[in-house]
């Protein structure tokens, strides 16, 4: 039987509610000191005196490193994947200059954590302080990317189309500053072994790490190895590198000694990115049959004042709908805070949220159901792009979703439907993100003992990677997946792209898949080769594999197990890299789309909303591991709720300080907020986004969600509101 | 964390002996630590009264009496605190969580201290943690500030639903000290900031909260709280009302009213209570009596919508109180 395809719990589920599954933190080494970061609190400005006497002298400490004695670094040139492309990483301990409210000033080394934490409020640092810019409306931005070429994509003439359009619609959306705010705090260990560190350390992508790291401080790439097995959570969060891991492997090396260094949950809002506030305006004119005319998305986000952080705001204008006239914009604040990074569906969620209220509020002004909108403007190919979807099921997930959820019941008019003296709002959305795939390797071991060993240096930050490449693993080998040990989380595996984008499973697995394909040709080889086997002398063409034996089709019973003939012939091993196929590529677009309904209940006295249910259709190509695609779905819904009706990052106006930095003042929802969530996947055979056919569902859930949810509340109350999150005083 | 000593008292004499040379005392802990860690509190000397025996809930005569160290769990799930005073079981349940609630003393729940995100960074102007160094919220972020009882040093909101509900019910703590016993209404034991709002309660050193005295009365059995924010539950109230009625064929006798999350104290809505007597138990009063409510409100750039939500939820609450029972 198949693993692939089955709801498999997971496999690293036991460790984890165990305790026995190790986070980056865990990793306790011998004579490990602690350390705590001293953090900016000025917005913007510049170091002019820091004392450190006092901290200095308290018990324990053990050294106090800031601009004034740390090493200089190497801060070679470096950009992965995940790096802005324009601008410079931030240099931590390298000069006097405070670029944004929370920047890490100095950093206390001391045996025990209290007595770095004690040591470090004993710091006392005086600021040449002035007031930073943070405004990202009525100033001057910067096209993303670098160029027009980059920020600005039209065809057709948007702007005429819309002046003639019979029915438009145009407004400006608002999105709230949010961090991802993951469980598991940013820690890292770091240990110096002469001129070789090793870094235990929460991290995505973790062979960027080590390639960031040997750039800061210098070192040749291999002699620095980063090892991170779980994570507790990131969302994004920890796909690059931020300034505390450079931090620990100061003060390791400073104090020659193993240092461990974990970020308070406020840090976690200074140092290690954020989804970026955005302005989007979104303008659409149709004809009165609601044909789409004329689509204009002009988009705002912020980033830092020392590098460009672009995410996908209006890519998903040129493909989402047909319309032969669409021109969008996209413009980068800067501001004087930290820089943004990407947050799950980066880009698209807000995106998407603008483009989705805008078509809700379309429909409206053609007093036609949200549902026909969309259907009637199906497009037949991208027509931005000029070239055929590799699949494309809207229309499928829209019909299939609405089906479930109960659409067709829907009274159309605001405030038109009632639960005692709650107003319900039912709303809807369409969900899409690109299908991505980049080159990856992985490895692959049969012993005569033992599980078979697949091992990349991917992560899993809770899709249930670990699961996913077991089930891909024992189907290429012909192993029952509790004979598969896959591994993942160390710089020293083959290199996997950034775990993000939703490409993991693509990307991953592919290699994954390979690299057993590859190991399993080897032990075919070995065996006809064999007189010892009865394989022997048969044609490898007539060799297939189940149950964990090789055997001849035409003639069953000749079979032989892995572990026989690994034993025999010592282990076998192979490695493969598996890149995307880029013909299809440019022959194709690929994207995973979905339909997202909700249903909310609304005080209409207190301004209370609730999401009472939410069913989401999607089309992601094949789905692995029905249990854990619909798991990372109803979280996206999680994550959705909070978007849409609670999560903002607020900042003083005066300093840029993240006033609400904890967890008791940053709301994400909490079970009595989550209700009923449903996702179903339609049935999608893609055979050109990769070898298995999938197209990733971590990002696309959060997509679709907020805007969803925006449009039932309008639907309930009857006003719409464009500024997210959507509180109590926008309804009261 | 500043370094401190630890002393675990044996009994009230040497626990209030012990806070009369310096100590502070500790029971759950769910406030003081995590302020401790942020180095916002900085005791020299924790004197823990947790093996005090002050965690009795019993029934008097004409009234509840709870112990200071009771759990908000166990006064919740009392059979006795259900029957008699509904309103603290329900009042209870919508604070905190399960976990905080399993640990969180009565007493020290009525002296938890603010949650104005200013007040809990040393690096913010907060003439509470350092009097004389100003208040950052009055011109920062204050979406979740005071309307009511504020002054031009502070603006932090009284935290606590339990305080709202007791003080409605006109409920008395009863205090150990130095002196021995005093007891008064535990309305009584907040000041209001003026400009000294590092002052938050009338307690003298070493005085100890040992239990709270609900008295009961007609409209016990008349009475609910209700708590409006921005998230379902584990979250502080932005406006929160405890309305307990006496209604008598149709017409209110008795009311006591006090609104959270609006004041820099629990705050006894006095006005409206005296309104209220003698009037039809009907939508019409409520609304007729609610403007009452926010008489003095001193909105900030960030709460002024509290003025309307505080008047729309105090005519819920009291339709809901009308209909209990």
């Amino acid at each position: 039987m198949n693993a692939i395809g089955r709801p498999l719990p997971r496999v690293e589920g036991a460790a984890k509610v165990t305790g026995a599954a190790r986070y980056a933190g865990e990793f306790d080494q011998p004579g490990q000191a602690h350390a705590v970061i001293v953090s900016a609190t000025v917005g913007l400005g510049r170091i002019a005196a820091i004392d450190v006497a006092t901290a200095q002298t308290l018990p324990g400490v053990l050294a106090v490193i800031s601009h004034l004695n740390a090493p200089k670094l190497a801060y070679s040139p470096h950009k992965g994947f995940i790096d802005p492309a324009h601008g410079e990483r931030l240099h931590v301990f390298q000069d006097d200059q405070i670029r944004f409210f929370g920047q890490p000033v100095a950093v206390v080394i001391a045996d025990t954590l209290d007595q770095a934490e004690h040591a470090a409020a004993a710091i006392h640092v005086d600021y040449a302080a002035r007031t930073p810019e943070l405004r990202i409306e009525g100033v001057e931005t910067l096209p993303a990317g670098g160029s027009h070429a980059s920020a600005y994509k039209a065809r057709g003439d948007a702007d005429a189309a819309l002046s003639q359009a019979p029915v438009k619609v145009d407004a400006v959306y608002r999105i709230a500053r949010e961090n991802h705010n993951p469980m598991e705090p940013h820690a890292t260990i770091a240990a110096w072994d002469g001129d070789r560190l090793h870094l235990w350390s929460k991290s995505q992508f973790v062979t960027n790490e080590q390639v960031e790291i040997a750039a800061v401080f210098g070192l040749p790439a291999d002699h620095v190895h980063v090892t991170c097995p779980f994570i507790g959570g990131a969302f994004g969060t920890a796909l690059r590198t931020w300034p505390h891991v450079t931090i620990a492997a100061i003060g390791a090396r400073h104090v020659n000694r193993a240092v461990k260094l974990v970020l308070t949950r406020r840090q976690m809002f200074y140092t290690t990115g954020h989804r970026p506030r955005s302005m989007q305006r979104v303008a659409l004119g149709a004809g009165t049959d609601g044909k789409l005319s004329a689509i204009v998305h002009e988009g705002t986000a912020e980033t830092s004042r020392y590098e460009q952080f672009v995410e996908a705001l209006t890519t998903i204008t040129s493909y989402l709908y047909s319309c032969p006239n669409v021109r969008s914009s996209h413009g980068l604040a800067p501001t004087d805070t930290s820089t943004p990074t990407y947050m799950r569906a980066p880009g698209e969620a807000s995106g998407v949220f603008a483009v989705e209220c805008a078509m809700d509020e379309l429909a409206g002004a053609l007093n036609m159901d949200p549902v026909s909108l969309r259907l009637l403007n199906e497009p037949s190919i991208d027509e931005g792009e000029n070239r055929p979807f590799s699949s494309r099921s809207l229309k499928d997930c829209i019909e299939q979703g609405a089906a479930r959820f109960g659409w067709s019941r829907r009274d159309p008019r605001p405030r038109a439907m009632r639960d005692g003296r709650l107003l319900i709002g039912w709303g809807m959305a369409t969900a899409t993100y690109p299908a991505f795939h980049a080159p990856a390797g992985a490895r692959a071991c049969l012993h005569g003992n033992g599980p078979a060993e697949v091992e990349a240096a991917a992560s899993d930050m809770g899709p249930g990677t670990y699961t996913s490449m077991t089930q891909v693993a024992a189907d290429a080998l012909g192993l029952p997946p509790e004979h598969v040990l896959f591994q993942l989380g160390r710089s020293d595996f083959p290199r996997t792209p950034p775990h993000g984008g939703s490409m993991t499973m693509a990307s991953v697995g592919s290699a994954v898949q390979a690299a057993c394909l590859a190991v399993r040709a080897k032990a075919v080889q070995a065996a006809i080769a064999d007189a010892r086997s009865p394989l022997f002398g048969a044609a490898a063409a007539d060799i297939d594999a189940a149950d964990g034996s090789l055997f001849v089709k035409s003639e069953p019973a000749r079979r032989e197990t892995y572990a026989t003939i690994a034993a025999r012939h010592g282990s076998i091993e192979a490695e493969a890299t598996c890149s995307p196929d880029e013909d299809a590529r440019k022959r194709f677009s690929m994207h995973s789309f979905g339909a997202v309904f909700t249903e909310v209940a609304v005080d209409p006295d207190l301004g209370i909303v609730r999401v009472r249910r939410a069913v989401g259709a999607y089309g992601c190509g094949r789905v692995i591991n029905p249990r854990l695609a619909r798991s990372q779905c109803t979280g996206g819904m999680v994550g959705g709720i909070g978007m849409a009706l609670m999560e903002q990052t607020l900042l003083d106006p005066r300093d840029g300080r993240p006033v609400n930095a904890s967890m008791a003042d940053y709301l994400v929802p909490v079970n009595l907020d989550v209700n009923e969530l449903d996702a179903i996947f339609v049935e999608e055979d893609d055979p050109h986004v990769n070898a298995l056919g999938v197209k990733g569902v971590g990002e696309i859930a959060l997509t679709g969600i907020a805007p969803a949810i925006a449009n039932a509340v309008y639907h309930a109350t009857g006003k719409r509101v464009r500024a997210l999150p959507i509180r109590i005083e926008d309804l009261i | 964390m500043t370094p401190f000593a630890y002393h675990a008292s044996p009994d009230e004499q040497d626990a209030i002996a012990s806070a009369v040379a310096g100590g502070r005392y500790i029971a759950g802990g769910t406030t003081l630590i995590d302020l401790m860690r942020e180095e916002v509190e900085e005791p020299k000397r924790l004197i823990d009264i947790n093996q005090l025996p002050l965690h009795d809930i019993r029934e008097t005569a004409d009234g509840l009496v709870i112990g200071a160290l009771a759990r908000m769990a166990e006064v919740a799930a009392h059979p006795a605190v259900a029957r008699m005073q509904p309103l603290l079981v329900e009042t209870l349940l919508e604070g905190a969580s399960p976990q905080l609630r399993n640990m969180a003393s009565i007493g020290g729940n009525l002296l938890q201290r603010v949650r104005c995100p200013y007040f809990r960074t040393l690096d913010a102007a907060c003439n509470k943690r350092r009097p004389g160094s100003g208040c950052a919220a009055i011109g920062g972020i204050n979406h979740n500030h005071a309307i009511l009882g504020t002054s031009d040093h502070c603006v932090a909101t009284h935290p606590s639903d339990l305080a709202v509900s007791l003080v409605a019910l006109g409920a008395v703590v009863r205090i150990r000290g130095p002196q021995g016993l005093r007891e008064f209404p535990v309305e009584a034991l907040y000041r209001l900031p003026g400009d000294t709002p590092h002052l938050e309660h009338t307690l003298s050193p070493g005085e100890l909260i040992v239990e709270v005295f609900v008295p009961y009365g007609p409209y016990a059995q008349r009475a609910r709280y209700l708590k409006v924010r921005d998230r379902a539950s584990y979250e502080f109230a932005l406006v929160s009302i405890a309305a307990a009625l006496e209604i008598d064929a149709g017409v209110v006798r008795q009311a006591r009213l006090a609104a959270g999350g609006v004041a820099t104290r629990p705050w006894r809505l006095a006005a409206c209570e005296a309104a209220l007597v003698g009037q039809p138990a009907s939508q019409a009063t409520w609304r007729k009596v609610a403007p009452l409510s926010v008489a003095g409100a001193r909105p900030l750039s960030g709460n002024g919508f509290k003025i309307e939500l505080l008047q729309r939820t105090l005519v819920r609450t009291l339709e809901l109180a009308g209909e209990a029972a």
